[in-house]
């Protein structure tokens, strides 16, 4: 269960996050949309703990993210953000091993590596373990991050907007691997996209964001009506109900 | 992360450190035996402090460039060009300014390192608590307000100097390299011991410093107190720049270089990099000073040539666009 | 853009003008009559000075005053040139590596033809100034983001590196003396006849005002250079010459004054923007008073004895600029 209650932030002045509350179900797979600026990817770096609220507070697992121990934490809670700049230059395997550091503290165990090697083909990397990351495509590069935070083997992961810069097939499969992720593993996810149709079709749960208050709380069916969608996004949105699953389409 | 003993790679750089590690134990041993004239019992005592004062200065920057470079995410920065060594000439231009140079000399040299050292590790501190934003990317400016506070100190000293004293002044004296040839054998002790033990405790965290080079972002997903450590880690950083500057002096793109040369021998992970580095730093100065100063004949210059070499490795790396 | 009403904005744009040319008239009187020898103000006012107090004002103190204007205009000019052709806030000549090259070139001057006159050895200066200027602009063309503060960073150890090799000759030379006083800014060496190469440091810093347009669109970037119609390289390099014959000139004169440029430069484009054509003439006119201030300052904080300019500058400029990161910088990271 992660717990939002009442997270504010500012930049210099001008809010970011205003009184953000908010209950998202575990196991469960939810989704934060909205327009830029809307403060999603702050909410997100605040419940990961890698940015600090100016008040309010986040629980997760019952753990307080600003004050637990963030080793403790890392082993229930993993994150994985839009941009992965570093300088070692690592290997596919090097990275995903990475994610077994809470757990092992650096010192590999059997099950680690039977772990690694899950991982990577969860994520369909087979092949390309020992090529180092800089000589992958960006697509590959996305999923050997995924396959990092996966290996951390935490019930709650936290995505910031993960399908950026892939192409239609590998985000339809990020997705889908998402989606194991949340009914296989029993894993609650909490992903931020712009996509809505990508949202709804996947999502248990929408939460949308505008100009940092929450506006729309609830099921992925209730999202998606125009009223609701011209409410947080200042567009006309006709939606159609295609094979049962309700479409959004953009005006000309 | 595999089993390191069966990876090849892993194996490769065991045989790497065994050969520097005999480079390194081989400019020693020649540093102490040739060209001895005259009885041993004078040579050896003689050169030894010396030699002691080289190892530790190596490892002393050897080290905290390496960590430095993981803290900063860059490697064409060094920590000398965050103006350590101006703040700690500032500081002792200020002491003599408030305590008189009289004062100041009947106190014991081991005494008044650890009170500079502990100046300059405040400082290191205080500067990384108030400017470190929650980006990662603050550490550019960090970076750039701690040369800039160099410039600062470097221009206070200089300042107090000509206040204490008008008729002599030593504007050279900010011009000048480190010197190998004046290391002060007194200072030898508190220095290697405070090298020595930050030297352990880095190699102790190496696993940590590994999830470090990932990134502020990623090493706080993993669980690493990423604040704490990084301010511990510039806290011995500030450490190991006091000793090599208080044994000779300023040392700015030498880090670099042996840096740079441990990445390209074993790899970016810290327990092989941090120990090559030091090796390579050992070997360089140790064997550069024999060179220099039996084969070459050119005495006293091994400080400059070393910041030239590792300033050539710097604008290399500049033109490769290795930064960020 | 006019944003009627907006009280910041407005009272930024006549604070700037009216406070650069009020301290100038200010302190260039007071750099004038201050010093070591006396001056009967009011003497001089009737007419009745005596031929011994002339002479220290027409051979010292009005050079002096006249060069320290003269420097400081043009470093500033050349400072804000510099940040249009880098698109960086932080760069100017002494944090990009130039007046280090300026000194190495007058060093490799004084060891190869030490016999040539002062004109021609600011000239081979200049030129070792604008290869190394050239190679750093190439170098900082990599860097993705023009905010980033790797780029003054790498100007700084850049200058680092050359200071190293220019030491090294000194050394071997035994230069080391006059690599010193081109290292540190000093202006109490300025007679009549000793600074007139500043003249065409300041000549060319005016020119450069007459073509500030074309750095401001530089300064936007290539692409939008190119499509308004405008020869990018040539303008760089236009403006790559002037900065680095300007240096030259203050090096080789006075010395090297650290931060100037940068601290006028940022100062002028948070209160007026950075329209150059509008804000050049303040902003050199800050630069003439912010060194005249120190200058002014360096001799009266142990008179009779003088602190250089260069050592005062230094502490105030780099308190300045420590505000300056402190405030810009944090946005950029």
């Amino acid at each position: 269960m992660i717990e939002v209650r009442n997270v504010t932030k500012a930049y210099g002045g001008a809010p970011v996050v205003t009184g953000v509350t908010l209950d998202l179900p575990a196991p469960g797979l939810t989704a934060i949309v909205g327009p830029n600026g809307a403060g999603k990817s702050t909410l997100l770096s605040i419940m990961a703990r890698l940015s600090a609220a100016d008040s309010g507070s986040v629980r997760i697992g019952g753990m307080d993210v600003a004050t637990a121990r963030s080793d403790l934490l890392a082993r229930r809670l993993a994150i994985l953000r839009q941009e992965n700049v570093m300088t070692a230059r690592l290997t596919v395997a090097d990275l995903v091993g990475f994610g077994r550091f809470p757990h092992n503290g650096g010192r590999p165990t059997p099950q680690d590596r039977d772990r690694i090697a899950a991982s990577i083909a969860f994520l369909n990397l087979e092949g390309l373990e020992h090529r180092f990351l800089d000589e992958l495509s960006g697509g590959q590069r996305q999923r050997a991050f995924m396959a990092m935070v996966l290996c951390q083997d935490t019930d709650y992961l936290l995505l910031d907007e993960p399908l950026n810069g892939l192409d239609m097939r590998h985000a339809v499969e990020t997705m889908r691997l998402v989606r194991r992720a949340v009914d296989d593993l029993g894993k609650s996810v909490v992903v931020v996209l712009h996509d809505i149709n990508v949202a709804a079709a996947y999502a248990d749960r929408i939460v949308a964001m505008k100009a940092g208050r929450v506006v729309f709380d609830g099921t992925s069916r209730d999202f998606m009506s125009a009223p609701v969608l011209r409410g947080i996004y200042d567009m006309e949105i006709a939606v159609h109900e295609i094979d049962d699953r309700r479409v959004a389409v953009l005006d000309r | 992360m595999a089993d390191a003993a069966l990876r090849p790679s892993a194996r490769r750089g065991t045989v790497v450190l065994a050969c520097l590690a005999a480079a390194a134990i081989g400019c020693a041993v020649l540093y102490m035996t040739i060209g001895v004239r005259g009885s041993w019992a004078f040579v050896l005592p003689f050169r030894a402090p010396k030699l002691a004062g080289m190892v530790v200065v190596a490892v002393a920057v050897a080290f905290s460039t390496v960590v430095f470079q993981t803290v900063t995410q860059n490697r064409i920065l060094t920590p000398t060009i965050m103006g350590f060594d101006s703040l700690y000439v500032a500081i002792q231009t200020a002491l003599v300014f408030g305590f008189g140079s009289r004062a100041l000399a009947t106190l014991d040299a081991d005494w008044r390192f650890v009170g500079e050292a502990s100046v300059m590790v405040c400082f290191s501190v205080v500067l990384f608590r108030w400017l470190l934003s929650e980006h990662g990317r603050g550490i550019h400016l960090l970076v750039l307000t701690g040369v800039v506070f160099g410039v600062l100190f470097r221009s206070l000293a200089s300042l107090l100097q000509r206040v204490l004293d008008p008729n002599e002044f030593s504007a050279l004296q900010d011009l000048l390299f480190a010197s190998f040839n004046a290391i002060d054998a007194g200072l030898l002790g508190v220095t290697a011991t405070a090298v020595g033990v930050c030297c352990a405790w880095l190699l102790s965290i190496h696993r940590t410093l590994d999830v470090l080079s990932l990134g502020r972002d990623a090493a706080i997903g993993l669980g690493v107190p990423h604040r704490r450590l990084v301010t511990r880690l510039l806290f011995v950083v500030a450490v190991l720049v006091s000793a090599s500057t208080a044994l000779v002096g300023p040392i700015a793109f030498f880090g670099l270089l042996v840096a740079n040369l441990a990445y390209l021998a074993v790899g970016h992970r810290h327990r092989p990099a941090l120990l090559a580095s030091a090796l390579i730093a050992v070997f360089t100065v140790v064997g550069g000073q024999v060179v220099l100063e039996h084969a070459l004949k050119l005495d006293g210059v091994l400080g400059v040539v070393i910041e030239f070499v590792g300033g050539i490795v710097f604008i290399v790396l500049l033109m490769r666009g290795v930064h960020r | 853009m006019q944003v009627a009403g907006e009280p910041a904005v407005r009272a930024g744009r006549w604070l700037l003008p009216t406070g650069a040319v009020a301290a100038l008239v200010v302190l260039s009187l007071a750099s004038i009559l201050v010093g070591v020898g006396h001056v009967d103000v009011a003497a001089l006012i009737a007419g009745r000075a005596d031929p011994d107090t002339l002479r220290l004002l027409l051979v010292s103190r009005i050079p002096r005053t006249a060069a320290i204007i003269l420097s400081g205009t043009a470093i500033a000019i050349a400072a804000v040139i510099m940040q249009m052709l880098f698109r960086n806030r932080f760069i100017e000549p002494t944090t990009a590596g130039t007046v280090e090259a300026a000194s190495l070139g007058l060093v490799l001057v004084a060891i190869l033809a030490p016999g040539l006159p002062m004109l021609a050895r600011m000239t081979a200066a200049a030129s070792v100034a604008l290869v190394a200027t050239v190679l750093f602009l190439r170098l900082v063309e990599r860097i993705p983001a023009r905010s980033s503060l790797i780029v003054p960073l790498a100007g700084l150890m850049l200058g680092g590196v050359i200071q190293a090799v220019t030491v090294f000759l000194a050394l071997r030379f035994d230069l080391l003396q006059s690599v010193a006083t081109w290292t540190n800014g000093d202006f109490s060496g300025v007679l009549r006849g000793r600074y007139e190469l500043l003249w065409i440091g300041f000549a060319l810093a005016a020119a450069a005002y007459f073509i500030a347009d074309r750095f401001t669109v530089v300064g936007m970037g290539e692409s939008f250079a190119t499509s308004l119609g405008l020869d990018h390289r040539r303008i760089v390099a236009t403006g790559l010459v002037i900065v680095s014959l300007v240096t030259s000139a203050s090096v080789v004169t006075v010395g090297t004054i650290p931060f100037l440029g940068l601290i006028v430069a940022n100062v002028g484009s948070l209160l007026m923007g950075d329209n150059l054509r509008r804000t050049l003439p303040w902003i050199a006119m800050s630069g003439a008073a912010f060194l005249l201030a120190c200058d002014l300052a360096g001799r009266l904080i142990r008179h009779p004895y003088e602190i250089p300019v260069g050592t005062v500058a230094g502490v105030l400029g780099s308190a300045l600029f420590l505000m300056l990161l402190l405030r810009r910088g944090a946005r950029l990271g």
